[in-house]
């Protein structure tokens, strides 16, 4: 849209060579022209190692050496051997528990800064901004603290005298994991829902409070629905990275709370076991994949619905 | 009459409900990250209440550990050779997105920002696997290259709301002019794109500088910040120093994160363009 017609204004052509000229001469090849070194790293360092991940994932260990037949045996390891099922499932429902907590808490939040805040918008966006650049492994880290035995929560507990030892149901479980996960995510819900709301044309609202409706119709029929792409894009944002989550479920975990990605990374570690992670690792992509769209397809059901 | 000061007064308290939350939801969210400054200035090798005493050993202790700061140093190394390199690449991404009509662009958009919703284990395991396949060398090299991967959506993202805003009419005039097309550059479009790539630079150097998981598998045997941090935190006597460590990363991410944000603002709002956010 903004493309202008302008491709023969733009340098004197003389001062090029050959090959300058013939990129200036459609739009399209410039543009083509200006992206290529990004997309030479892109296929370099993430569409061929992809398809590396999918070769490994068809072929077997033996010893030290890996050998090349296909085969798909590591996918019947992944989906029926106890271990990893139950790993799978594990992951799947604290991501899904991760996702919805995040979502619910943060929508009021941003809700809140679009409609009530006046002044200082700048200053609450910022402070909602900054924990999403900050440290995530030292974020990880502070909950160790919050909730470890001699942690915050423990000892102030005791002092007061509530409880005599420390409460072990704290650490080292899933529960740990979906709290400081949650912790972890929480600006990454804030700013789509934040963007989609303040998107939101406010003539709409008032039109709709003329023609009589209460603040909770005007939200649900409203609001709600036009900032369901944000709570969308925030959904997925957090659903697929908390997946393949490897160092909260490492540090706070416990064996009761270790995800997928902890067993993917022992198999390109200690077990060197490289075909059967890249297997587990392909398998958790197709299922979060498939369950991505499938949530993504519903929820917009869901929303043309409601209107 | 009394029914709608009723409604007025009930939507009154709503909203205080909501801001009371809001500022909850604050607290929650820096709260636990406060406690690492805390106890690094507590004066006792256990991370509990109740506090010690003041002391600044710790701090001490950390700028005397060798390996810590030749971590620090890969660190800065890695953080500012992704920062430029990712910035670059972005910048001519992102001036092809806004400047020039060709088809597929949505698919390539989409392709440079797919990074993002891989989960980081699944990148770092593959690349790993492509240069082990290469039989190339761990290296802060290869850390590099798989933080690029990773920085190249968010420059792309910042620098593309800054060049969306941008007149066409500037750099015609300019070439019209006389100028050639380098002296345009440099004199026209560069300033006016400058506090984008500030901006840039500073979000993609913070997100190598933290990033932990792609590191981990990539780096071999010289490790970044994090990867020396992550095996440093098995041992409780190291601890403390790491908090020293931890409290300072914090407190410079946020000076950096501010100033970013700060720049990035003025440009968008410059452009008339409000409330935006690059992000995803």
């Amino acid at each position: 849209m903004t493309a202008t017609t302008s491709s023969d204004v733009r340098a004197p052509t003389h001062r090029f060579g050959a090959l300058s000229r013939l990129l200036q001469r459609s739009e399209a090849a410039q543009g083509y022209a200006l992206l290529s070194p990004v997309m030479i790293i892109m296929f370099a360092v993430l569409a061929a190692p992809l398809v590396l991940l999918a070769l490994y994932s068809l072929w077997t260990q033996v010893g030290f050496t890996v050998d090349r037949t296909f085969t798909l045996d590591r996918y019947a390891d992944a989906f029926t051997r106890d271990t990893y099922r139950e790993l799978f499932l594990r992951t799947l429902w604290v991501s899904s528990l991760v996702t919805i907590t995040t979502v619910l808490i943060a929508y009021p939040v941003a809700y809140y800064v679009v409609f009530h805040v006046k002044r200082n918008k700048f200053v609450w966006l910022v402070l909602l901004t900054i924990p999403f650049w900050t440290s995530y492994l030292l974020r990880i880290f502070a909950w160790k603290i919050v909730l470890g035995y001699g942690g915050v929560i423990n000892a102030s507990l005791m002092r007061v005298g509530i409880i005599d030892a420390p409460l072990e149901f704290l650490l080292y479980n899933p529960t740990a994991v979906v709290i400081t996960l949650a912790h972890a995510y929480a600006t990454f819900a804030i700013l789509p829902i934040y963007v989609s709301l303040e998107k939101i044309d406010r003539s709409l609202l008032e039109a709709a409070a003329d023609l009589g409706d209460g603040p909770w119709r005007r939200f649900w029929r409203i609001t709600l629905p036009l900032s369901m792409p944000g709570v969308i894009a925030a959904a997925v944002v957090i659903f697929v990275p908390t997946t393949g989550d490897y160092v909260t479920p490492a540090l706070l975990g416990g064996p009761k709370g270790v995800m997928i990605a902890n067993m993917i990374q022992l198999q390109f570690g200690k077990i060197n076991d490289w075909p059967m992670g890249a297997a587990l690792a392909m398998s958790s992509i197709a299922m979060v994949a498939i369950i991505t769209v499938f949530f993504v397809w519903a929820l917009r059901y869901a929303t043309g619905r409601i209107r | 009459m009394s029914s709608e000061r009723k409604a007025a007064a009930r939507q009154r308290r709503g909203v205080w409900a909501l801001g009371a939350f809001a500022i909850l939801y604050l607290v929650f969210l820096y709260l636990p990250v406060l406690f690492l400054p805390l106890f690094s200035f507590n004066d006792s090798r256990f991370i509990a209440f109740p506090l010690q005493g003041f002391t600044l050993a710790w701090y001490e202790e950390m700028l005397a550990d060798d390996a810590m700061l030749n971590a620090l140093g890969n660190s800065l190394q890695v953080g500012i050779s992704v920062a430029i390199l990712s910035t670059i690449l972005g910048l001519l991404g992102a001036k092809a997105v806004t400047r020039y009509a060709m088809p597929g662009k949505e698919a390539i958009t989409a392709f440079i920002m797919l990074p993002l919703f891989i989960p980081e284990i699944i990148l770092g395991i593959s690349i790993l696997i492509l240069w082990s396949a290469l039989d190339f060398p761990l290296s802060l090299m290869t850390v590099a290259m798989g933080h690029t991967l990773i920085c190249v959506p968010f420059a792309m993202a910042v620098l593309t709301s800054r060049l969306d805003g941008f007149d066409q009419s500037l750099e015609e005039a300019s070439l019209d002019l006389g100028e050639n097309a380098w002296m345009t550059f440099w004199r026209v479009t560069f300033p006016l794109v400058m506090p984008g790539i500030a901006s840039s630079l500073l979000l993609t150097f913070i997100v190598s500088f933290d990033e932990f998981l792609i590191a981990f598998f990539l780096s071999g045997t010289e490790p970044t910040l994090p990867v020396f941090m992550w095996s440093e935190l098995r041992f409780p006597s190291k601890l403390p120093r790491m908090l020293a460590l931890g409290a300072l990363i914090l407190l410079a991410s946020c000076v950096l994160v501010v100033f970013a944000e700060w720049l990035r603002r003025r440009g968008v709002s410059d452009a008339e363009r409000g409330g935006g956010y690059g992000i995803t």
